[in-house]
């Protein structure tokens, strides 16, 4: 109990040191346009008062879980059936390779052309980013069976139906929510391209609104509020995936 | 004789040679040990027997008649325990009746007995993360022992278990293949504990693995344990084995 309360103070110096050299550096002045952190966090209070933040949180959450949530029914559904079939993996592997390498921001504008500047664009960039990281941890999950274990199930006459409910996928749970939690991740970030990139709804709006007329402090607000809002999900879910696999 | 392996030959898809001609028998309720140094290919002998892995050539009869792949008469006990993590000692014992579709309440009832049985009674809900090696092997041998098969195959399953823990699972398991009337084949590179266990011991040579020598350890079984290791036939069993096996050391 006593060094878990030690870890807290330590986290909790951290962010206050972390608060007080950006106070710091916004006072000196850095740049015209770097507010320091008291004025951030008042524009942020404002937005939140004012209900602007909710509202764009409300739009951007759409695509953001619409996407993350087709990749979970989809892309776990793939990547097991690429663990499962040489011939799916061998289909499609090289794709998913290419596409965890391929820099993501140059492609997203290509959206636009084909499929204007809508929801769907939106949906499809998250998707195209958190995409391969579910299917290739669901692939990997399966995929990673301990041969033993596969061996153990024959031995005792274990039918393959049998193998894959009881020991594959069982075995393979803790890495596939692994992947969706990384999913979530690269679909914060793709969410975020594509209100920048393709037209500004919602957290994107905000940002390139605030900064086009120069209110810095409500524009660094909304910049800190997002990478909050991903950081404090992602960890949620972190902790929920070590209690439900230690 | 209930198992009978005649000119088994395996190949790798490497091109190495494994097994070449390979020919035994195992005598019903007698414990059979295949020994020889690492790379004999008395692994892959044992698991052509259970079914586990193809063989290129000959035959393998249990009861006489020729069998491919595992069958419900064979149970297999592994070197690395092949535990489920996520499920606890109870469900890990009784998974090979769960496979084979019995009921939940029989099947666990069953397992309790086998659990009590290597002596694991109070550690049903435990899982094996929660275990030392030697109990890791005990749910091991616990659940061969509950689908209720007259044939037990031991992939040198106290390798790794340390040495005092070791010396007490080789007597239990005696006492307990004795008792259940098993036939037993014991996969080791431990020469005291082939000639302690052995009914029979196979010598195999390595590259490719072909028996050298059958070896019939004249021991007094009915001798207690710490007698068993001071009797001569043991220590003559295990100069004997030494003189045979230094040439391929």
């Amino acid at each position: 109990m006593k060094s878990d309360f030690g870890q807290r103070g330590w986290q909790l110096a951290s962010f206050v040191f972390f608060f007080a050299l950006w106070e710091l550096a916004g006072r000196w002045p850095v740049s015209p346009a770097f507010p320091p952190f008291s004025q951030t966090a008042v524009g942020l209070w404002e937005m939140i008062l004012d209900g602007t933040l909710g509202k764009a949180y409300l739009i951007t959450a759409q695509p953001l879980l619409l996407g993350v949530a087709l990749c979970a029914v989809a892309g776990i559904a793939f990547g097991i059936g690429m663990g499962l079939s040489r011939a799916i993996e061998w289909l499609s592997l090289p794709v998913f390779i290419i596409l965890q390498a391929a820099p993501m921001a140059a492609i997203i504008p290509l959206l636009t052309y084909m499929y204007g500047i809508g929801l769907t664009s939106k949906v499809l960039a998250v998707i195209m980013l958190a995409a391969p990281v579910i299917v290739m941890n669901s692939y990997k999950g399966i995929r990673n069976t301990p041969p033993s274990l596969l061996q153990m199930c024959r031995s005792f006459q274990g039918t393959r139906v049998q193998e894959v409910l009881k020991v594959v996928l069982p075995h393979a749970a803790a890495l596939i929510f692994t992947g969706l939690r990384l999913g979530l991740a690269m679909g914060f970030i793709g969410i975020v391209i594509a209100e920048l990139l393709i037209t500004p709804t919602g957290i994107g709006d905000l940002i390139s609104y605030h900064s086009s007329v120069a209110d810095y402090p409500k524009m660094f607000a909304t910049i800190a509020s997002i990478v909050a809002v991903a950081a404090i999900s992602l960890h949620l879910l972190q902790r929920l995936e070590r209690r439900l696999f230690p | 004789m209930i198992v009978e392996v005649k000119n088994i030959a395996k190949t790798y898809d490497n091109g190495v040679e494994a097994l070449r001609d390979v020919n035994l028998s195992f005598p019903k309720g007698q414990l059979s040990t295949l020994l020889g140094p690492s790379g004999c290919g008395k692994t892959t002998l044992l698991k052509i027997i259970a079914g586990l892995i193809p063989r290129n050539g000959g035959e393998v009869l249990v009861n006489g008649k020729p069998v491919d792949g595992p069958g419900p008469e064979r149970a297999f006990v592994f070197q690395d325990f092949a535990l489920l993590p996520w499920a606890d000692v109870l469900r890990n014992v009784a998974f090979g009746l769960e496979l084979r579709g019995v009921e939940r309440k029989q099947r666990e009832e069953t397992a309790r007995r086998y659990i009590a049985e290597v002596g694991l009674k109070g550690f049903e809900h435990r899982t094996p993360a929660q275990l030392s090696g030697g109990m890791r092997q005990r749910v091991g041998l616990a659940r061969a022992l509950t689908v209720n098969a007259d044939i037990i195959l031991m992939d040198e399953p106290f390798s790794s278990v340390d040495e005092q823990t070791r010396r007490k699972f080789q007597e239990d398991l005696l006492d307990l293949l004795r008792h259940h009337q098993k036939t037993v084949i014991f996969v080791t590179h431990s020469i005291e504990e082939a000639a302690y266990l052995s009914d029979q011991i196979a010598l195999l040579s390595p590259r490719p693995g072909t028996v050298s020598r059958i070896v019939r350890p004249d021991v007094d079984r009915k001798k207690a344990p710490d007698e068993i290791r001071r009797d001569r036939g043991y220590l003559d069993t295990v100069d004997e084995i030494w003189g045979m096996l230094r040439q391929y050391v």
